[in-house]
């Protein structure tokens, strides 16, 4: 079957691959461009850890059609951190041990960039809502919202894409 | 067996390929396309896309508003003209689901999935089939033969927008808070003229195959004012000739239980 080209941008830079039909996203990512940070879960868009923005928007990577996204901006948890520089939300993830096991965690990252790129200011439910599609089975959940709700706090937070 | 994309720019090549293959899957948002893709279900071999922006739109339509099939929750929730609906587009999922998972999908997502439907059933929508009929069928008939219309290409929805925007009530009964798939999902369409109810669509989601209506709460609630004895007594027959199924989430039995409370509650407009 013949592979389809595909352009698009991945944290600000040029991509160009070839794709299978049927092919998704996420796998794109790791196996077409070598980008590790989103990970594959359950493949049925229920756990959010392939989260990536297209965008801008949290999408699932593991359900989107590889061929959909000729011409976007991809943002990965890859794209966060500015050379050495930690991105507020990795800082406080990590001062506030918002991973354990560590597998949400990129699904978490992108869920929490999406919501504060729009709101700068998130209540507690916002953040709720904001990673509700993302299962974390490890923290209980609690760790990660505060995480959130301090690199708020914080400022400084940028936006890539 | 890999799966092959066949992807149009017209609505009408997009439905004829979809009418003419008998292992084909038309391709909305992905959320369920793609799950099955990667669950290697190979009881299709071609995803059939369709890339007309109009089949994304949502436009006021005289009394109603039509929402182009490929219009995701997102869209949905972010519509002024659809504020009656936005809480129901809302509980659909987490964010990314959203921003993916369509209006025409809902219609035909399995089991626990199709909350969106459910709310489309009690507002009385039609469903806009493409192709040279072009005609628009009831979304009752559409869902209980909803097998036969797979190979149909739906290009629209076209909800009434209710005159009372209180007249409809949605519920999704989940067990994980805040998101979590519905246990059950209860959409109340209940209009109301002189103190009485007139024209009540009750409809229920994750209560069998598709979503269904109660017809048995519709007729008690009927003529009736929407008083605590009315639904006291709509609240008994919540499950009168449904048989809930049992699945990961509930058995049959625990539904049926629970069924007629939340459907009080609903209706009496208690908040949980």
């Amino acid at each position: 079957m013949a592979k389809k080209p595909v352009q698009f941008h991945l944290n600000g830079s040029e991509k160009a691959v070839f794709v299978d039909d049927g092919q998704n996203l996420l796998d794109v990512l790791r196996r077409g461009v070598g980008d590790l940070t989103p990970k594959y879960g359950c493949g049925q868009g229920t756990c959010g850890t392939c989260t990536v923005l297209i965008d801008g928007e949290p999408h699932l990577s593991c359900l989107v059609l590889a061929e959909t996204v000729e011409g976007k901006q991809i943002s990965t948890t890859a794209g966060l951190q500015n050379g050495s520089e930690l991105h507020p939300l990795q800082k406080a993830f990590m001062d506030g041990f918002a991973a354990q096991c560590g597998y949400c965690t990129p699904g978490m990252l992108m869920a929490a960039s999406a919501l504060l790129a729009r709101n700068s200011n998130p209540s507690r439910e916002d953040v709720v809502e904001a990673i509700s599609g993302n299962i974390c089975r490890c923290t209980g959940y609690e760790p990660i919202i505060n995480a959130i709700l301090a690199a708020a706090k914080d400022g400084g937070v940028r936006r890539y894409g | 067996m890999p799966v092959k994309v066949e992807t149009y720019d017209r609505t009408e090549e997009a439905a004829r390929a979809l009418a003419s293959s008998r292992s084909a899957k038309f391709f909305g948002g992905g959320t369920l396309v793609m799950r099955a893709v990667n669950a290697g279900d190979q009881s299709f071999d071609t995803i059939i896309r369709l890339r007309d922006p109009s089949f994304r739109t949502i436009r006021a339509e005289g009394d109603g508003i039509v929402i182009g099939a490929g219009a995701t929750m997102a869209a949905v929730a972010a519509n002024r003209d659809l504020a009656f609906l936005a809480p129901v587009a809302r509980i659909v999922g987490g964010p990314a689901i959203r921003n993916m998972a369509t209006v025409g999908g809902n219609l035909f997502a399995p089991g626990n999935y199709g909350d969106f439907a459910t709310a489309l059933l009690a507002l009385g929508a039609t469903v806009m089939l493409a192709g040279s009929s072009g005609r628009g069928v009831p979304i009752d008939e559409f869902l209980r033969d909803r097998d036969r219309y797979a190979t149909s290409l739906v290009q629209a929805v076209s909800v009434p927008r209710p005159r009372d925007a209180g007249a409809f009530r949605f519920v999704k009964v989940s067990r994980v808070k805040p998101k979590g798939v519905a246990v059950l999902s209860i959409a109340a369409f209940v209009p109301q003229s002189g103190g009485r109810v007139q024209g009540a669509r009750v409809a229920y989601a994750s209560m069998g195959p598709t979503p269904l209506r109660a017809t048995a709460v519709e007729r008690v609630l009927e003529g009736q004012p929407l008083d605590a004895a009315t639904i006291e007594r709509a609240a008994a027959v919540a499950v009168d000739g449904i048989t809930p199924p049992t699945d990961a989430l509930a058995s049959s039995w625990y539904r049926a239980q629970v069924t007629g409370v939340h459907l009080k509650r609903l209706l009496t407009g208690e908040r949980r």
